[in-house]
């Protein structure tokens, strides 16, 4: 930023830094002080007893919160990679070509975003069923895909939309093969999508409750699954610790990509570059 | 070191009815600069991406000696392509785009390291191995595009209008540099152009393309001398075309009876002759002359364009703008068609 900023800039800089703070960080102070109390009531401001029982809880084993974390991880990676996996091919054709029922491929491929998860989900559970997938940690990964595939195949196709894919046919033409092409021309061009696109698909499937839990049947118990047991049987202190354990990898992640999340990123595009 | 030749190479593409290249045949000796001329769609960047083997023929032959290179992948065919827009890799710094050709052929590093250090010395560009291509400005960015590809060694170099984004002073630069390096490395070269200027300055043989058909192959002078049609005399700056007929030795029309060099053809055509090659005064032999009106006075600087009338005929004139005194519009001007200047096609 220049330093012939406007002030009216400057303000707004400013309140939007205040809006955010408010909206995100302010929510999670409550949950980060009930993971530290025994006991919170109205009408004390803060609680009288600090403890860290709530925490030596949720790292001992029979809270099966480790074990869990590392469940989640484990699903939401595999999603993320098979996420790219699909959605850089379906990208680049979708960003790059023209072709007959294009517009009916990229609304099919939008429509997990919009029509809800819960409406598809019972028709895929009897699938999975009949295919032995039903309560198994690959059923819950391909299940997740369907919320994060849109994300994956919506960047990259942002990203291949803005690509000339002439860069491909002169390596080509200095002597490299089709794989090292790749590598070494296609994927570099593509990196800030595939990080994106990765790093939303990791989020969505870490987030995801209703699908897990029915294609998962209860068995695959991630994150999400027992936090939401924790939080119904009214252990606020446990809640407030598993759920500050959830939403680490988020702020993480986040920050090591924060770079490619900017404005002028070719990544955030979308199709409206097209 | 290949002699490359194209059979009635077509390329229709998917959907067209039209070909984008109908049957084009040619013959490209080892070692020669040869240029594809023709105006832009006219199918020439088409011919080389189907020589470099990113394009599939829709039928015809390319044969490096004798060999025929379309079942062959691209990057095993020993041809490079320098393309027009350079398509430096932009991730890369410089001395890695000029060796990358070497590293896809798992050349040792410390022998890669060496050879861009020498093949950045022979483009002049010695000290911007550590730059990145968009610190470069684009008569750089061309010379690290040309080192990239020369460095290889390719049996066929192939170079997408190499002159045409560079200005003036630039050009004639790289074009020095484009034929001095060709010549050394023997490499037999071919680059498509929509310029005739271009194709006359750089290359040893020109190939004329229009409507995806070849018109007409040879030495570049020969299209200045003797086009073989009028479309052809208009692509390379003619202007004349007097229709009449010939018996071979004389030209007979509205400009009255012409005499005409060796070799000329007969029966009815047209008689064309370069607008440059008009001379003013009566000729020393008394031969072709012609008394003309001045139309109209076109000052160019260097030359001077004269729009003359003799009788009910037009011609175009280039002259020295000092030869007389004045052109006026209405002036009186004799000139003469030196024979040998004269063409019928």
């Amino acid at each position: 930023m220049s330093n012939a900023e406007s002030i009216p800039m400057r303000s707004f800089r400013v309140l939007t830094g205040v809006v955010l703070i408010t909206w995100l960080v302010l929510p999670l102070i409550p949950l980060a002080i009930w993971s530290f109390a025994r006991g919170w009531f109205y009408p004390d401001l803060l609680p009288k007893t600090w403890t860290l029982r709530a925490w030596e809880y949720a790292m001992s084993d029979t809270a099966g919160v480790l074990d869990s974390l590392w469940l989640t991880i484990g699903i939401s990676l595999a999603a993320t990679v098979l996420s790219i996996l699909v959605g850089v091919p379906a990208g680049r054709a979708l960003g790059m070509y023209k072709f007959r029922g294009k517009e009916i491929v990229e609304l099919m491929i939008l429509a997990p975003t919009i029509v809800p998860g819960i409406a598809v989900v019972l028709g895929i559970h009897s699938v999975f069923i009949s295919m032995g997938l039903n309560n198994t940690v690959w059923g819950v990964i391909l299940v997740h895909l369907i919320p994060t595939l849109p994300y994956m195949v919506l960047v990259m196709s942002g990203i291949f939309a803005n690509y000339d894919p002439a860069f491909e046919a002169q390596a080509r033409s200095l002597g490299a093969s089709p794989l090292k092409t790749f590598w070494y021309v296609t994927l570099p061009a593509i990196r800030p999508g595939i990080i994106v696109g990765g790093l939303f698909a990791f989020l969505v499937s870490w987030s995801q409750y209703i699908l897990t839990l029915l294609i998962g049947g209860g068995r695959v118990e991630t994150l999400p699954l027992l936090l939401f047991n924790f939080a119904t049987a009214g252990r606020n202190d446990i809640t407030g610790a598993i759920g500050m354990i959830y939403i680490l990898p988020g702020i993480i992640i986040l920050l090591l990509t924060a770079k490619h999340l900017s404005g002028r990123s070719g990544a955030v595009g979308g199709f409206g570059q097209i | 070191m290949t002699h490359v030749s194209i059979k009635e190479l077509t390329k229709v593409y998917p959907g067209a009815t039209i070909p984008s290249l109908d049957r084009l045949s040619l013959e490209i000796p080892t070692g020669e600069l040869t240029a594809l001329l023709g105006p832009s769609g006219c199918g020439k960047t088409t011919t080389m991406k189907m020589i470099a083997g990113l394009l599939e023929p829709t039928s015809g032959d390319v044969t490096f000696d004798g060999r025929s290179v379309l079942r062959d992948k691209p990057e095993d065919r020993g041809v490079v392509m320098v393309f027009q827009n350079y398509l430096l890799f932009p991730y890369m710094s410089v001395a890695d785009n000029v060796g990358f050709g070497l590293k896809m052929r798992k050349k040792d590093p410390a022998e890669i390291k060496r050879r861009v250090g020498e093949m950045l010395e022979l483009v002049k560009l010695p000290d911007l191995g550590d730059r990145k291509p968009s610190a470069l400005s684009g008569g750089q960015q061309q010379r690290v595009a040309l080192a990239r590809a020369l460095i290889v060694q390719p049996n066929v170099l192939l170079l997408d209008e190499p002159l045409s984004n560079l200005d003036a002073h630039l050009r004639f630069e790289m074009r020095d540099l484009i034929r001095s390096l060709q010549q050394e490395m023997g490499i037999t070269t071919i680059f498509v152009t929509h310029d005739q200027e271009e194709a006359v300055v750089l290359a040893d043989r020109v190939a004329l393309i229009l409507d995806g058909q070849m018109k007409q192959y040879d030495r570049a002078d020969v299209f200045y001398k003797r086009p073989i049609d009028e479309a052809t005399a208009r692509f390379f700056g003619g202007h004349n075309f007097i229709p009449g007929t010939s018996d071979g030795h004389v030209f007979d029309c509205a400009l009255g009876k012409l005499s005409l060099p060796e070799g000329a053809t007969t029966g009815a055509g047209k008689l064309t002759f370069r607008p440059e090659n008009v001379r003013i005064g009566t000729a020393a032999d008394g031969q072709n002359c012609l008394t003309s009106t001045i139309a109209d006075v076109i000052y160019l600087g260097t030359q001077t364009r004269l729009k003359l009338r003799v009788g009910d005929t037009a011609l175009d004139a280039v002259v020295n703008p000092n030869e007389i005194e004045s052109y006026a519009v209405g002036d009186t001007l004799p000139i003469h068609l030196p024979r040998a200047t004269l063409w019928v096609i």
